[in-house]
């Protein structure tokens, strides 16, 4: 159980080096999307359009809490990962570097990972205080309306992950 | 007869639902620092550590302890020989969940458009009428995360028993590592396909560490937490020791053709509590 600092920028290079089961405290920027976020993210995509560019970049799998006065964000632990699932292989084909969740993926998701070079972090279900406390600043990126669905980029000081699968087909849920 | 004006049931869930949302039950608490002290696997200990450290944090902060502040389930026990005053005792509960959730998320939507009601209402609400002249309200915040992993099946009279515990197993198994175990499971045995759900959502308001009233359920309960526990899930699916903190069951008689059998599961942080309300004499 090795544990690993890794600050961005960073990409498959440095994914390459992680095996599943080492703990990884994440400093940068990461991008936020849930269930909402990417069906409209999809719909863009179908009729040729990108909202944003998510090459290179990360996105976690979240949905804050309102923040209270002095606070860049409420509560912010991850939501269940395949929920997800239809629409990961995708976006790592088209560019995405990896993922940030909670729980397993299907068997599409870790060829995906593997054919990508990529890796799944999986977050700490349940400990949305603590991930708050690891939230320097927030920005909407888009789909405002969405509400704790929006698309939003957080930096992020020490995010703790877990390498749930890693770059070589490897998983911390299987054996 | 006593008299009871629905503002004090609007504000006994708005306080519960500011209280719940931030303090985890406390002997949830306690069973998750025993999962934390029993854990030999190296990574779901580390996992626990940050599970109870976040425990810990929210009560100290006052944060809610995850971002999933759910849907807010209210079972409402009212005394026979209490009157009820004031706005309609739906309204009053949903207004406290309005009031209760300002800094909360506001999760819950229309299925058909998705459009978002914005304040969390309405809450799913269970009301009965039972004996006495006092209101008893069972307040559960649940999360969907593992509110999705829950299951019913109506079995037949053939099936019995031993096919009931095999499904109830393999409902956490098929669950694995997404309703952030160790979980808690909530049974519903018998009565017709609506009941066993309810009575599935009602058990999770138990303590755990508590005994069932009934010898025979609390026998199954041990055993059942006994085999879920030998499926080796761990905290977060990481493998290791603990994969449910209790089992709590309830049961309604059922139908000579049929076994009804709900399965709710609940995360590792239980968010619930019971509130006692008096009334005024009459």
């Amino acid at each position: 159980m090795n544990v690993i600092k890794l600050a961005m920028p960073f990409g498959k290079d440095e994914l390459s080096t992680l095996n599943a089961g080492d703990i990884v405290y994440i400093t940068g920027k990461i991008l936020v999307m849930r269930d909402a976020g990417h069906k409209r993210l999809f719909e863009y995509i179908k009729i040729g359009e990108m909202p944003f560019d998510y090459n290179g970049r990360i996105i976690y799998y979240m949905g804050p809490c309102p923040n209270r006065k002095g606070e860049v964000i409420g509560s912010c632990g991850p939501t269940t990962t395949t929920r997800m699932d239809k629409y990961t292989p995708y976006l790592l084909d088209t560019g995405l570097l990896a993922t940030i969740g909670k729980g397993d993926r299907n068997d599409e998701n870790y060829e995906a990972i593997v054919r990508n070079k990529s890796v799944y972090f999986a977050a700490i279900g349940g400990a949305g205080a603590l991930y708050k406390n690891t939230v320097k600043e927030v920005k909407t990126v888009c789909f405002d309306d969405l509400l704790a669905e929006a698309t939003r980029e957080l930096t992020v000081e020490d995010f703790p992950v877990v390498v749930a699968i890693d770059s070589k087909g490897n998983s911390v849920y299987r054996n | 007869m006593k008299k009871l004006d629905t503002s004090k049931i609007r504000d006994a869930v708005r306080d519960a639902v500011l209280d719940i949302s931030v303090h985890v039950e406390s002997s949830c608490v306690e069973a998750m620092k025993r999962a934390e002290e029993n854990e030999t696997n190296p990574l779901a200990s580390y996992a626990l550590k940050l599970m109870n450290e976040n425990i810990a944090l929210a009560s100290k902060t006052s944060s809610p302890v995850c971002q999933d502040t759910g849907m807010c389930i209210v079972f409402a026990e009212i005394g026979q020989e209490v009157v009820l005053t004031g706005d309609l005792l739906d309204d009053a509960i949903n207004e406290g969940v309005r009031e209760g959730y300002v800094y909360l998320r506001k999760s819950v939507l229309d299925p058909v458009t998705r459009i978002n009601t914005k304040d969390n209402t309405p809450a799913v609400i269970h009301t009965s009428i039972v004996k006495g002249d006092k209101v008893k309200l069972g307040v559960i915040l649940k999360g969907f995360g593992s509110e999705n992993m829950s299951k019913l099946y109506m079995l037949n009279p053939a099936q019995g028993l031993d096919t009931a515990l095999e499904l109830i197993v393999d409902t956490v198994r098929k669950s694995g590592s997404n309703p952030c175990p160790p979980v808690i499971i909530g049974v519903g045995l018998g009565g017709t396909f609506e009941k066993s759900a309810i009575l599935s959502k009602h058990a999770l308001l138990r303590k755990i560490g508590s005994e069932n009233d009934d010898e025979e359920l609390d026998g199954l309960e041990k055993e059942l937490l006994k085999r879920i526990n030998a499926l080796g899930i761990g905290a977060q699916g990481f493998k290791g020791n603990t994969t449910c903190l209790a089992v709590f069951i309830e049961k309604y008689p059922t139908h000579i053709s049929s076994l009804p059998v709900a399965v709710n599961v609940c995360c590792h942080a239980a968010r619930t509590k019971e509130i006692i309300l008096e009334g005024e004499e009459i």
